[in-house]
C-alpha cells in the first residue's frame, strides 16, 4: 500500500510525519536537530529514502544533513558555501551598495534523476550546485554574474534564494526565484540566466514595471505541462504559458491576492492552491479565518476552501516554502502555519484536519509519495 | 592536553563526549580551534568562518574566567589551560530568544 512522508522544517527541528495512503492516523518523529532552525528538508525524487536537511543557527551557523534512508539517522556533509570569485555588491535596503555576504540554506532541490546531485538557494541570494551528495558546493555564478545582481535588493526576510524549479522535460532548463529581485530561467544547466519579470507590476519599486526587482513569493509547475508556471508574488498571483517569457496576472476573485505559498494539484495542471494572507504589515488571515484558496481553471476564479480549518481566531501565517501535494490517486495537500500546525486534507482540499497543531513555528513542509 | 569544553548544539553536531581533550601544537587559541576541527571536520565552519577564519559573532572563548574572545588567533593559551588544570570554553553568548 502507498504510504507518505511529509517532511516539516520548523523554527526548532526537524519532523517526520508518516501515514498510509489513507492519511488518517499519522507517525510523529522527531524534533531532529532539536533547538536548530530548519529552512528546509527535501527528498531526493530518484531515491526516495535520500534526504536532504538545511539546518542554521544564529550562533553556529549553517549545516547540511543528509539521510540515506528516509529520516531515521542522518549525517552532517559540506557546508562549505563561498561565493564565486569577489563577491561584488548588491543594493541595501537603503539603496546603497552591500557586499555579498552568506547567511543560510533557504531551499534544498535535489535533482529530478540524480541523487547525488543537488541544489541550494541561498542568502545572500546566489545558486550553489553538489554534484556529490552534498560534501562540496560550488557556486552557479552566471546567475549572480548576469548583469542585473547589482541591482537586487533584500525583502524583509533578507535577500534569498528561495525557489529551484527543474523542469522535468528539459534538464537544461531551471527556474529560480530571489526576494526581492524576481524570477530568473537558465536553458544551459546553469551556466548562464536571465531575468523573466515581464508582465509583473510591483508598486514598491521605482519603475513598476521593472525588469529585476520584484518580490516573488513562490513559484510553482505541474510536471506535465512544464511551460506553464504559477506564481504567488508579494501582492499578485500571476501564471505564464511561455516558461516565463511574459506573465498574467490572476488574481480574480481573491479576497487578498498577498501570500506567500502557491501549489499545483498532482493530477489537474489547471488546479491551484494559495493560502491569501491579509496584506504585507498584517501578516495573517482576513477576519482570524483561515482559508484555502483552490482555482480549477488556472486562477482568475477561486473558491474558498475552509472545512476543518479555523474559521475564528486565527492569526497565524503559512511560509512559502510550506505548502505540497502528495501524488495520491486522491491528490493530497498539505500546508504548516507559523503557529505550529501542519494542515492535511486528502480530498484535494476539500476537507481538512490538522496532522500536528502544536509544532514549533513551520518554515517548509514538503512531502513524498512512496511505493 | 588541552581541555575543551563545548556547547551543547556543537557536542551534538560533532558527536563528541561532554569534554574533548586534543594534543595541540600549537598552543595558541588558533592552535586550539585547528586540533578541533582536525578531530571534528564537522565543526568547521561552526565556531568560525571556513574562509575569514573570524569568530562568529555568537561564540565566545573563555578560560580561567577571562573571556579571551576578543583576542587574535595567535594569542597564547593560559598555563592552567596548558598545564590541564583549567578547560578552554567554546560558548554560545547570551544572545537570541525570539522565537
Amino acid at each position: 500500500m502507498s504510504k507518505v512522508r511529509v517532511l516539516v522544517g520548523t523554527r526548532k527541528g526537524a519532523f517526520v510525519l508518516t501515514s498510509d495512503g489513507k492519511r488518517e492516523k499519522w507517525d510523529v518523529s522527531g524534533p531532529h536537530f532539536a533547538g536548530w532552525e530548519i529552512y528546509h528538508l527535501k527528498g531526493s525524487p530518484a531515491d526516495p529514502d535520500r534526504l536532504y536537511a538545511s539546518q542554521s543557527s544564529g550562533w553556529f551557523g549553517q549545516q547540511i544533513q543528509r539521510s540515506k534512508d528516509g529520516g531515521a539517522t542522518w549525517e552532517p556533509v559540506g557546508n562549505k558555501f563561498v561565493y564565486d570569485g569577489v563577491p561584488g555588491t548588491h543594493q541595501w535596503y537603503d539603496g546603497t551598495p552591500h557586499p555579498w555576504e552568506f547567511k543560510r540554506v533557504w531551499h534544498l532541490e535535489p535533482s529530478l534523476s540524480d541523487p547525488d546531485k543537488v541544489y541550494a538557494g541561498v542568502e545572500d541570494a546566489a545558486l550553489f550546485e553538489s554534484t556529490d551528495s552534498g560534501q562540496n558546493w560550488q557556486e552557479l555564478s552566471g546567475l549572480r554574474g548576469h548583469g542585473t545582481g547589482p541591482h537586487w535588493a533584500p525583502g524583509a526576510g533578507g535577500m534569498c534564494l528561495h525557489t529551484i524549479v527543474i523542469d522535468p522535460s528539459n534538464p537544461q532548463r531551471m527556474y529560480i526565484a530571489i526576494s526581492a529581485a524576481g524570477a530568473f530561467r537558465t536553458d544551459d544547466a546553469g551556466k548562464s540566466w536571465r531575468p523573466i519579470n515581464h508582465g509583473l507590476h510591483s508598486q514598491h519599486i521605482p519603475d513598476p514595471d521593472a525588469e529585476v526587482g520584484h518580490c516573488v513569493h513562490r513559484i510553482a509547475m505541474h510536471r506535465s505541462r512544464p511551460g506553464t508556471l504559477f506564481m504567488q508574488k508579494h501582492w499578485d498571483v500571476m501564471r505564464s504559458d511561455n516558461a516565463g517569457d511574459s506573465w498574467q496576472e490572476v488574481s480574480g476573485n481573491l479576497p487578498t491576492d498577498f501570500g506567500f505559498v502557491i501549489d499545483v494539484h498532482a493530477h489537474e495542471p489547471e488546479t491551484i492552491y494559495v493560502v491569501p494572507i491579509k496584506s504585507d504589515s498584517e501578516h495573517f488571515p482576513i477576519g482570524g479565518k483561515l482559508s484555502v484558496y483552490r482555482s480549477r481553471s488556472g486562477g482568475n476564479e477561486w473558491e474558498a476552501l475552509t472545512k476543518g480549518l479555523p474559521q475564528k481566531d486565527c492569526y497565524v501565517n503559512v511560509l512559502r516554502d510550506a505548502m505540497a501535494v502528495d501524488s495520491l490517486d486522491k491528490c493530497g495537500v498539505y500546508f504548516g502555519t507559523t503557529g505550529g500546525q501542519v494542515y492535511a486534507s486528502a480530498d484535494s482540499g476539500d476537507n481538512w484536519a490538522p496532522i500536528v497543531h502544536d509544532l514549533p513555528a513551520v518554515l517548509s513542509v514538503e512531502v513524498q509519495t512512496l511505493a | 592536553m588541552i581541555r575543551v569544553i563545548l556547547p551543547a548544539h556543537l557536542r551534538t553536531l560533532g558527536r563528541t563526549g561532554s569534554e574533548v581533550t586534543l594534543e595541540v601544537k600549537t598552543l595558541t587559541i588558533g592552535g586550539v580551534l585547528d586540533a578541533i576541527e582536525e578531530r571534528y571536520p564537522t565543526l568547521q565552519g561552526a565556531i568560525r568562518d571556513h574562509v575569514t577564519l573570524q569568530r562568529r559573532p555568537f561564540v565566545r572563548y573563555f578560560a580561567c574566567e577571562q573571556d579571551l574572545s576578543h583576542e587574535s588567533l595567535d594569542f597564547p593559551l593560559p598555563e592552567p589551560v596548558v598545564s590541564g588544570a583549567e578547560p578552554f570554553l567554546i560558548v554560545g553568548a547570551i544572545a537570541g530568544g525570539r522565537f
